[in-house]
């Protein structure tokens, strides 16, 4: 539900990030916000408790250069990934033009995984919607933690439907910014549905 | 072609923000705001904040979100305002047509009551404009011109620049 202001030229659009509990989805919202420049960039509001786990969202907005008189500005959003934060997953999806599912690679989280992608549709579904009907690219992150799954199982199990998919190690920076793209770009493609 | 749920054109933005002027004259307060509810900032007036604006309307709307959820669990249909009082700055929240919310920044050159009482009679004249333009977008399907491929591989083109390592 991207904005589009005619007065004041500008086009907002919100990003989601989604995934189970320390997936890492914080952490690539922090890499984008040290890599971006200064003047692109807004303030990282980060509402976590003490511990540094996400307990309301994370958020950081980020400006394009100004395209045929239009300033386009992306919403980062994170969800808090413990399972008994729903009531606020949903509330931040609300308005979503486009959804980051950001996995653990770690056989360890493999069931996390799946639950929360299943809450992600569920979620989805009480603003009538779906992955099918956003920009929706799944991200499989800690591809260097020691006790992974395989790429193909991880397809066959969070990703049947074959969106596009990407290879991170956020803590380094590795994947971080192609995710980025490609949700980004998906909604620009949607804004001009040809 | 474009299809969203959520386009301001000009007439629409003007005659907002003229309520918004006329409410921040005669409520004495320092500024204005209108969020929507997803966090996104559609207007605002008055004195510019010295804060990140964007920030502010995305924690407004999650503080309105949370307060609704509060208000439901205890069996109240929703809080149509809210107010937060500081010791110098105060803030008031009042939603307007379902999905907007209004937010009024004042000191203690006014009152609550005053901004309360005036904030009502703006949100008449916001309901009344916000509807018509919720009409309009419900049955015109608009054909946006200038989201066309240029304009789509210009910003690409951004993209690549801005996310890259």
């Amino acid at each position: 539900m991207s904005l589009i202001n005619y007065s004041s030229r500008e086009i907002n659009c919100k990003i989601v990030y989604y995934g189970p509990g320390l997936c890492g989805k914080t952490t690539n919202i922090q890499y984008v916000y040290n890599k971006v420049a200064p003047e692109t960039k807004g303030k990282l509001i980060t509402l976590a408790t003490e511990m540094d786990r996400t307990l309301f969202f994370d958020f950081l907005p980020l400006e394009l250069g100004t395209v045929k008189g239009f300033k386009t500005r992306f919403h980062l959003y994170t969800v808090p990934g413990q399972v008994y934060y729903d009531a606020s997953r949903k509330l931040i999806l609300r308005g979503v033009d486009g959804v980051v599912f950001v996995a653990d690679s770690q056989s360890s989280r493999f069931d996390a995984n799946i639950e929360s992608l299943y809450n992600l549709h569920e979620n989805l579904e009480e603003y009538k919607l779906s992955v099918e009907d956003l920009p929706f690219v799944i991200q499989y992150n800690k591809r260097d933690m020691p006790d992974i799954i395989s790429l193909d199982d991880l397809e066959q199990e969070l990703n049947p439907e074959r969106y596009p998919s990407l290879e991170a190690v956020a803590t380094k920076g590795v994947g971080v910014f192609d995710t980025l793209k490609t949700v980004a770009k998906g909604i620009l493609q949607r804004l001009s549905k040809n | 072609m474009v299809k969203t749920d959520w386009t301001i054109y000009e007439e629409d933005y003007w005659a907002i923000t003229s309520v918004l002027k006329e409410l921040l004259k005669n409520s004495n307060s320092q500024s204005v705001l209108l969020i929507d509810k997803t966090g996104q900032l559609i207007a605002s007036v008055g004195i510019e904040p010295d804060f990140d604006l964007m920030s502010f309307a995305s924690l407004c709307a999650a503080d309105f979100e949370a307060n609704s959820q509060l208000a439901t669990l205890i069996g109240e249909k929703d809080f149509s305002t809210l107010y937060h009082q500081g010791a110098d700055e105060s803030m008031y929240l009042a939603r307007i047509a379902s999905s907007i919310i209004l937010v009024v920044l004042f000191n203690k050159r006014t009152t609550l009551g005053l901004v309360r009482l005036r904030v009502k009679k703006a949100v008449e004249g916001l309901n009344t404009i916000l509807n018509r333009l919720f009409e309009k977008l419900e049955y015109e399907n608009e054909d946006l011109k200038e989201f066309d491929e240029e304009f789509t591989q210009a910003l690409t083109k951004e993209i690549d620049a801005l996310f890259s390592d």
